[in-house]
């Protein structure tokens, strides 16, 4: 009797030692994940720019009023031209990317897994390829540096990520469809009324991953509209900000910026993480 | 052992065996089963070529069937397309294919014919510069008059290509349906236009949908595609640059320039430089895929371990770096690790360190770095997928695992690890490409540095078309050859990214050769 008291109090023991190696294991994992946000918050509020040390002596917000003031920085075009940008191309990416989705998971036509095969061949070329050529026939049209030639490429590109939302389409039953077929529902009205209103996730997924994408987005916005300053997204401009000249002092201008950019992307992203979350695990995987 | 040369007639007698039992009769298998499997091969041709055969055939059929049978609507059809549609109740369509096919005429007279007749040579006169004399100053002014402009042959030459198909494909269709309706008006029977648009919602709904993304797709990725693919046997570089200058093909010279070592220093240096940076490319994606899959998967479930409170918290503290801008947070990390940066500048507080630790200017820690950095960026996105696959393990297979006595480590082997791969291998080939290319996280913490040095020096740029670096991918490479760099190369740029596709095409197909998800797409829905 005894001896299996002490046995379940020896077991109950090795678990709350298990348990606190855990909780000391996770709080080191938040302090590594959470301290250059920190960082960042920090240096965007210090009034001399010192880059040794992590936390600054005196605190100003002289960098968000510099931010929104310098001339020959508009960060304030920058932030309208990505805003512009990201909401152009959530628009018409929401509704490209779900329908070619659909069309790939329920309908059946000809060329389709020729078609899925061709997408997935085209998506093992680099896409900074044909972003080269691009930028010579934006040249020779004299759209280069501008931020409607962005949202077109954005844009023409969506067919290519039906991926996730394909994975997701898959797990909802066929029967629905066979279902409201016999109740003499076209194609159409199936998608629209069936399988839309069970889609939830995925939709308000492909719309966070649209929207926040262009604020992220380097390499092609660097490409095509990096030539100037007013066709810039925030994050060419910003890079350009702290690279060009070697203008190191300009880091809290640059931490302020950031602080700028990401609050609002953030406080959208944690009001749908549900969603995302959803969308990733129940798409993203199964494909 | 004379059990090998004994025919196994069952799976049991099979599993009986031991391991190189078993390897030896898969040996044997093997070469017992080739012969037929080749002689299958060979049966299977004549039926094969049949029926592509009668596919190419009834093509040519239809087409003799609407000269040879065809009413005066279908045969004016051959040479105005859209015309047997128009007078057969089908008038929008017969207008669209018309049209068509007035826009291909107009386009050829004025674009696509010469186009065409220049894409051999580019062109002729790129552009000339002529001397004339002012009246009114009398001083010499320069001009400079354009001529032929070797980029647009190239691209008006792809188009007029790709439309010559087009007008094809309509062509038949166009016929192919005359002809049917001709022969649906023998019974009394006809298709007309509100049929095309009922069918639009339904039976051809497909086409649809995916008709502008279809578009989009062409024009703005398969046509540069394929001229970017020959952009590559061309000399398309800072000194033929168009519209000034032509450009020319040049065969194979820009593939010989890195693969072939013809014994001039600078040859071998770009075969060096660029042996260097596809080996570095590979081994980054391969450490960027795997460190992520599995330290995510254990971060993961850690996380889900019973008892653990406050789950969500601690989830939503990782996703942060998945909210905040990925440039944000790497620009940070960079600035962060620099030489006089904030790290050093602690630990140097501390007197841990006396002199700043090179965290990007090392070339081996600079590596290392790139890779841990990585994993901070991306070990919250794994969490989250790994979070619901895990919970989907049943729990009777771990209880059951528990009451045999295996250890952890064993149930994880066992049960999770295989379960984990089996349903995640698209998403990790996705991963692996996507690390191929990984421009962002290169680019934005270390733009490639610390350099390449040769003999002591830098390597000069006519050599390597950039100053290429130490921790540069393929992908950052070209960026700067095409963008960064004075002198830039287009040619040798095109053919570093067709080396990246040959690369990523092989890896993926080991991949997908070996992944069940993929295969069998329809069970899984």
């Amino acid at each position: 009797m005894s001896n299996t008291k002490t046995h379940y109090r020896s077991h109950k023991r090795a678990i709350l030692t298990r348990n606190i190696i855990i909780y000391i294991f996770l709080i080191v994992l938040s302090i590594v994940w959470l301290v250059p946000f920190f960082f960042l918050i920090m240096q965007s509020l210090s009034s001399i720019y010192n880059p040794m040390v992590f936390i600054p002596s005196s605190y100003t917000f002289q960098n968000y009023v510099n931010l929104f003031t310098d001339t020959t920085f508009p960060f304030w075009r920058w932030w309208i031209n990505t805003f512009v940008i990201a909401l152009v191309t959530t628009i018409f990416q929401t509704v490209f990317v779900l329908g070619s989705a659909y069309a790939f998971s329920r309908l059946r036509f000809k060329l389709r897994q020729a078609y899925m095969k061709l997408i997935l061949i085209i998506g093992m070329f680099p896409s900074f390829l044909s972003m080269i050529v691009i930028y010579f026939v934006l040249q020779l049209v004299g759209l280069e540096s501008n931020i409607y030639s962005l949202i077109i490429i954005n844009v023409a590109g969506s067919v290519c990520s039906y991926y996730i939302a394909k994975g997701f389409f898959d797990t909802i039953p066929r029967s629905l469809d066979e279902a409201a077929m016999i109740d003499g529902a076209n194609k159409n009205t199936i998608f629209f009324r069936v399988i839309m209103p069970l889609s939830k996730p995925i939709v308000i997924y492909t719309i966070l991953i649209s929207f926040t994408g262009p604020w992220g987005e380097f390499m092609m916005s660097s490409y095509i509209a990096g030539g100037n300053a007013l066709s810039m997204t925030v994050a060419v401009g910003l890079r350009q900000m702290i690279t060009q000249n070697n203008l190191t002092t300009l880091f809290p201008t640059f931490c302020a910026g950031g602080v700028v950019v990401a609050i609002p992307i953030m406080i959208l992203f944690f009001a749908l993480q549900k969603y995302y979350v959803e969308g990733i695990t129940g798409g993203a995987v199964k494909g | 052992m004379a059990q090998n040369d004994v025919v196994l007639q069952s799976k049991l007698e099979y599993l009986s065996l031991n391991k190189g039992q078993r390897i030896l009769y898969k040996i044997g298998h093997f070469f017992k089963n080739t012969p037929k499997a080749i002689g299958r091969f060979f049966s299977r041709i004549p039926s094969k070529t049949r029926k592509k055969g009668a596919e190419v055939v009834s093509v040519f059929r239809t087409i003799s069937d609407a000269a040879r049978f065809g009413d005066i609507f279908t045969r004016i059809s051959f040479f105005v397309m859209g015309f047997g549609l128009f007078f057969r109740h089908q008038m929008i369509r017969g207008f669209l294919y018309f049209l068509y096919e007035i826009i291909f005429i107009v386009f050829m007279i004025f674009v696509g014919g010469s186009a065409l007749t220049h894409l051999a040579s580019f062109g002729q006169v790129g552009s000339m510069v002529y001397t004339i004399v002012d009246d009114a100053t009398m001083m010499d002014i320069e001009t400079t008059v354009l001529f032929d402009n070797s980029f647009t042959i190239l691209l008006y030459s792809i188009i007029t290509i790709l439309l010559i198909l087009v007008l094809a494909f309509l062509w038949y269709n166009q016929l192919r349906d005359s002809i049917k309706l001709q022969r649906m008006s023998y019974i009394g029977k006809t298709a007309s236009d509100k049929a095309t648009l009922k069918n639009v919602f339904d039976k051809s709904y497909s086409k649809t949908l995916l008709f502008i993304p279809t578009v989009g797709l062409v024009l703005f990725t398969i046509i540069p595609l394929i001229i970017v693919v020959l952009i590559a046997f061309t000399d398309y570089n800072s000194n033929h640059l168009t519209p000034a200058r032509l450009i020319d093909w040049i065969g194979l010279y820009n593939f010989e320039m890195i693969f072939a070592s013809t014994g001039t220093s600078n040859s071998s240096v770009l075969l060096e430089v660029f042996g260097q940076v596809l080996l570095w490319t590979l081994v980054w994606a391969f450490f960027a895929t795997f460190s992520n899959y599995f330290l995510g998967m254990i971060v993961a479930m850690i996380i889900n371990t019973k008892g653990i409170k406050l789950k969500k918290l601690w989830r939503t503290v990782l996703i942060t770096t998945i909210a905040v801008p990925q440039f944000i947070s790497l620009m940070l990390m960079s600035n962060m690790f620099s030489l006089q940066g904030p790290i050093n500048g602690l630990l140097q507080s501390f007197g841990w360190i006396t002199e700043s630790i090179p965290w990007f200017t090392d070339e081996w820690l600079a590596r290392v770095m790139i890779i841990v950095i990585n994993t901070w960026v991306g070990i919250p996105y794994t969490m989250l997928i790994c979070t619901g696959l895990l919970m989907n393990i049943p729990d009777d297979l771990y209880e059951s695992a528990k009451i045999d006595g295996a250890s952890p480590v064993k149930t994880y082997m066992k049960i999770t690890l295989p379960y984990m791969l089996f349903v995640t291998t698209p998403y990790l080939i996705s991963q692996f490409v996507g690390n191929i290319n990984n421009f962002n996280v290169i680019y934005l913490l270390t733009n490639g540095g610390p350099s390449f040095t040769y003999s002591g020096s830098n390597i000069p740029y006519q050599v390597v078309g950039t100053n290429v670096g130490k921790t540069d991918l393929l992908i950052t490479w070209i960026y700067k050859m095409t963008k960064d760099s004075v002198n830039k190369d287009y040619g040798m740029a095109a053919v570093l990214g067709i080396i990246i596709f040959v690369v990523v095409a092989f890896f993926s197909l080991i991949f997908y050769n070996h992944s069940n998800s993929v295969k069998n797409e329809e069970d899984f829905q």
